[in-house]
């Protein structure tokens, strides 16, 4: 492995903090007037990387060929997948940006590049296959994370998410930190491989407490992460307080990331050990699905539902990763595009949602009656909320589909069959959406004009979950059994 | 036919309509809805003439891989093509009966009817496991909008009670779909017709379907959406929910539990049977205590739909001919019925039994066919409702004489309620001055209620017609089950055989003369 084997697979990354730094300096010479030019130069940027990582999914790069950097970072198939939805989920939150901050005078040079160091940190995250890599990737992603969420300054509830964003996120690295140094102190190596290999020559008597500490950490501050339940709470605060271009951000590209991690970590550095880590994976699940759903019943705030809304579906993908398969790996990818799409339609939708004078409407009851007088808005939000609750003919139920498909295939019945059942517990509070959407009487609050960007996004993703979505299954799983064959190909 | 995708067509033309209905003012909508729904019968009469009785047992079939892990699969066979023709018999006259009583959104009314009627047929004609769970959960999503956005006073509470019960049936179908697709390594319905599950596995396989079948259905004790829903739901709603919705919960079981997990069917008929006895009398007495038309006929409905399932789980070629017929009737009985009410509803715009009274007087057409359809419900011979009912009942008996007791007081009871219910309506004296002000059937009114009392009759002193299509396939069932035939209880016994010499002598001595 020569140097410049390894300079070229990160050339993505490297493209991203190098365009980063510039736009930074930029950003500072030319100031906040120039901030839409440098959105959609980094708009550009993302759709870049995106064209160099592309390859190596289509090739299905595995193995030796995709490491870098003597094993600290692989740059393969599952990693381009992972890369490319982030990429387009960043970029998506991007576009929508401008014209909600410059409402409230809000919009900086810095937002675009802030995204873009979150982006390039997530990159890291997906392709890291170490320890170090792995967690240099999530503080970067991190950081900048934290600072968007207390974008809008002068917003409380902004600053209140920025600071408990930080703080739960800080509690977090230090839980996955430790479990990280327990993994060291009883393996050896940080490398996942090296983790993989220890721990399973470890397995003749049991495997060691210290061990399965180390395991059960890491997993913990991974589920901050991707916020799974035990480790949610701070979900609907964050999500309900950060300016809605940034809630999509994290909704989206940041869960693509995390999750695309914790497959990583579980299936490869700890893919020996399926049976170890499978009941905390299977709590999660289950408990990510009825406490999303129950949680979001009462919700005023269609931020904060929303929020739930994700708890939820995080739950149905960790089914996927619950059963520890290629074809378990395959869904909770399919799952994860899905997902990206019904979200960023989802809060497009709610930023297109503002009174008379331009204020966003988020009290869930204003929506009364939207369908009469905003009707292709209406058909959209319906759209994607019966996709959330997985009805077909929608694309969701495919997202569902799969995921439950795989568990069966590994034998986990009961576990599907509890989780799709908790499943009916979530199709209430989306079809109390429609139902406000169409059967009440208009509330005409809603009733603001949208801007053309907004309206394009939305009916990019509508396309995609509608039943034409269908049309991309072969295609979509052929991308993620890619990535899939992959990530098992060095477990 | 050869090769003419036309089941695909079928499905194409009302979600075509559909599509259109949604950007149409409307008077336009309305149109277009009757238009599509007029060639989409024109199709089925095609259809129904173009099978080939007593042909192959799939015709008509269609394969594209279309998708990833389920194909694109349709095919009919007698049964479905029965239940089709049902659909696009009830579909424009559900149109007819909105024409006037949905003054609002009427774009978005018939869009949603469009689009029910291709997942109906979906449903009937799906040859691939997957594609008919998509098509039969689908039909949610019109349904709830139908009901919540143009039905009652509750259709709020009505709307989630559907909603949320049929996917809670449903959803665990799925599971035991995927299963199965697991273990026998393919998704084609045919072929899963023919596989032959593990017992054990049987079990599980079956409680899952019936979850979802027995919702549908809907049988006693999960029936408590269908009463609020039907109320709730526009005319052209309750029409639909009874005429074809609910035959999916019966055509499951004919398609999917019986012949796929026979051993489990038998293990399970008690249970059948159980609730349905129960749901006979049951929903029987609660019918006879309403005030409220629809809700009347709603509960009626339970207690025929619980005749179905008996015969479908009688195991006998009887029984199955039956429950189909009784199906295909109900359809047809059941709608007219509800669009009856409806009739009276869009003029007083109460179901209340009371406010009516003597109808017979100022209404002597509307009286006449409802007469009939309340004659076909109770099961008169020389109406559809009677073959179905003799059938199915013939059926049970052979397995067991107190289920057909049972279930046959629920013909003297639907004939307590149902004359109740005329003599309330139409006789008596004109107690309400507004109810004896009604005008009687008007043109529109009379194109709706003629060709389903046609039907009706037709059905009912020739059934044959709609036997024919269906009896290989039938039989087929039957030959499929006969492994897993339950005895029955009234065992009868072959005395024993005279000796030759003892019973030749008299014609022999006759003979002898």
């Amino acid at each position: 492995m020569d140097w410049a084997a390894s300079l070229e697979l990160v050339a993505p990354e490297t493209l991203l903090s190098i365009s980063g730094l510039i736009l930074l300096l930029v950003a500072a010479w030319a100031g906040d007037t120039y901030s839409r030019g440098i959105t959609w130069l980094t708009v550009a940027v993302l759709a870049a990387a995106g064209i160099m990582v592309a390859p190596a999914l289509c090739g299905g790069a595995m193995g030796g060929t995709s490491e870098a950097f003597y094993g600290q970072f692989r740059a393969d198939a599952f990693a381009s997948y992972a890369k490319l939805l982030i990429y387009a989920a960043a970029g998506a939150s991007l576009i929508v940006a401008p014209v909600f901050f410059e409402r409230v005078r809000a919009m900086r040079a810095e937002y675009p590049i802030l995204v873009l160091f979150a982006a390039l940190g997530m990159s890291l995250m997906v392709s890291a296959s170490d320890m170090i890599t792995l967690y240099i990737g999530l503080e970067l992603n991190s950081l900048a994370a934290y600072v968007l969420a207390a974008f809008i300054r002068n917003d409380e509830r902004s600053a209140e998410a920025g600071l408990k964003y930080f703080v739960l996120g800080a509690l977090a690295s230090g839980i996955m930190l430790f479990g990280m140094s327990l993994i060291y102190g009883f393996t050896g190596t940080t490398s996942f491989a090296g983790i993989s290999a220890a721990l399973d020559a470890s397995t003749g008597g049991g495997l060691g407490m210290g061990a399965l500490f180390g395991i059960t950490f890491v997993l913990a501050g991974l589920a901050f992460k991707i916020s799974a339940v035990p480790f949610h709470m701070w979900t609907p605060d964050v999500y309900e307080g950060a300016p809605t271009p940034v809630t999509m951000f994290f909704a989206t590209a940041p869960k693509v990331a995390a999750l695309a991690l914790t497959m990583r970590v579980a299936l490869d550095a700890f893919g020996s050990q399926a049976d170890t880590w499978r009941q905390i994976v299977i709590f999660a699940a289950l408990a990510s699905i009825v406490v999303g759903a129950l949680g979001a019943i009462g919700q005023q705030n269609i931020k904060r539902l929303l929020a739930y809304s994700s708890i939820n579906n995080v739950g149905f993908m960790l089914i996927g990763l619950a059963a520890a398969t290629p074809q378990g790996a395959s869904a909770m990818l399919v799952y994860l595009a899905i997902y990206v799409a019904m979200s960023v339609g989802g809060f497009v939708a709610v930023l297109m949602l503002k009174d008379a004078d331009g204020e966003p409407v988020e009290n869930i009851a204003d929506l009364a009656g939207l369908s009469r007088h905003r009707k292709v808005l209406s058909l959209c939000l319906a759209m994607i909320m019966f996709s959330l609750a997985g009805i077909p003919p929608l694309f969701g139920f495919w997202g569902k589909f799969v995921v439950f498909q795989s568990a069966v295939s590994a034998g986990l019945v009961p576990l599907a069959a509890i989780g799709i059942a908790a499943s009916v517990i979530g199709a209430f509070y989306y079809i109390k959406i429609v139902k406000i959407l169409y059967f009440d009487e208009p509330a005409m609050k809603a009733v603001g004009k949208s801007d053309w960007m907004h309206q394009a996004l939305l009916a990019l993703s509508a396309l995609v979950i509608s039943p034409l979505g269908y049309l991309l299954t072969l295609w979509l799983g052929g991308l993620a059994d890619k990535a899939a064959a992959a990530l098992f190909f060095s477990a | 036919m050869d090769g003419f995708p036309i089941l695909t067509l079928m499905l194409a033309v009302p979600l075509v309509g559909a599509l259109a209905c949604l950007f149409a003012n409307a008077n336009n909508a309305r149109w277009i809805a009757l238009g599509a729904t007029l060639v989409e019968l024109a199709l089925g009469v095609v259809l129904w003439a173009n099978y080939d009785v007593g042909g192959a047992q799939w015709q008509f079939t269609e394969r594209a891989a279309l998708f990833a892990g389920f194909n694109w699969a349709l095919g009919i066979d007698g049964i479905a093509l029965m239940l089709m023709m049902l659909t696009v018999f009830l579909m424009p006259i559900c149109i007819g009966a909105s024409w006037k009583s949905i003054d609002k959104r009427v774009g978005e009314y018939m869009a949603a009817f469009l689009l029910m009627e291709t997942l109906m047929i979906g449903v009937f004609t799906a040859q691939d496991l997957y594609l008919f769970y998509i098509m039969f959960e689908a039909g949610l999503i019109p349904m709830y909008l139908i009901i919540g956005v143009w039905g009652g006073a509750d259709r709020i509470y009505a709307s989630y009670k559907f909603f949320l019960y049929t996917l809670l049936g449903s959803v665990l179908m799925l599971i035991a779909m995927m299963w199965m697709a697991n273990e026998a390594g393919t998704t084609d319905i045919p072929t899963l017709m023919a596989y032959d599950f593990d017992p054990k596995a049987q079990t599980w396989l079956w409680l899952a379907f019936f979850a979802s079948f027995a919702v549908k259905m809907p049988m006693w004790p999960v029936h408590t959406w269908l009463p609020d829903a039907h109320v709730q739901a526009p005319t052209a709603g309750s029409v639909i929910l009874a005429g074809v919705l609910l035959k999916m919960g019966g055509y499951g079981f004919i398609r999917f539990s019986l012949p796929m997990f026979p051993e489990a069917s038998a293990q399970f008929a008690w249970l059948v049977f159980a609730l349905s006895m129960v749901a006979v009398v049951y929903t029987s007495l609660v019918a006879l205590v309403q005030t409220d038309m629809k809700k009347l006929i709603a509960y009626s409905s339970v207690a025929h739909m619980a005749i179905v399932t008996v015969g479908l789980f009688a195991f006998n070629p009887q029984g199955l001919e039956g429950a189909m017929i009784v199906m295909l009737s109900h359809g047809l009985v059941s709608g007219a019925l509800f669009l009856a009410v409806g009739v009276i509803y869009d003029r007083l715009h109460t179901r209340e039994i009371d406010r009516y009274g003597g109808l017979a007087i100022n209404m002597p057409y509307y009286a006449l066919f409802f007469l009939l359809f309340t004659m076909a419900s109770i099961g008169l011979p020389g109406t559809s409702g009677f073959v179905g009912e003799f059938l199915s009942l013939a059926g049970i008996y052979k397995v067991s004489s107190w289920v057909a007791f049972v279930c046959t007081t629920g013909i003297i009871l639907g004939a307590a309620y149902m004359l109740y219910l005329y003599r309330r309506v139409i006789f008596g004296e004109q107690r309400n001055p507004d109810a004896a002000a009604m005008r009687d059937m008007d043109l529109r009114e009379w194109l709706m209620m003629v060709p389903i009392a046609a039907a009706v009759l037709w059905m009912g002193v020739y059934p044959e017609s709609f036997l024919a299509p269906m009896r290989a396939d039938i039989a087929a069932l039957d030959a499929r089950l006969a492994r897993a035939q339950p005895d029955g209880d009234a065992q009868l016994k072959m005395g024993a055989l005279k000796p030759e010499g003892a019973a030749e002598p008299a014609p022999a001595h006759e003979g002898s003369h």
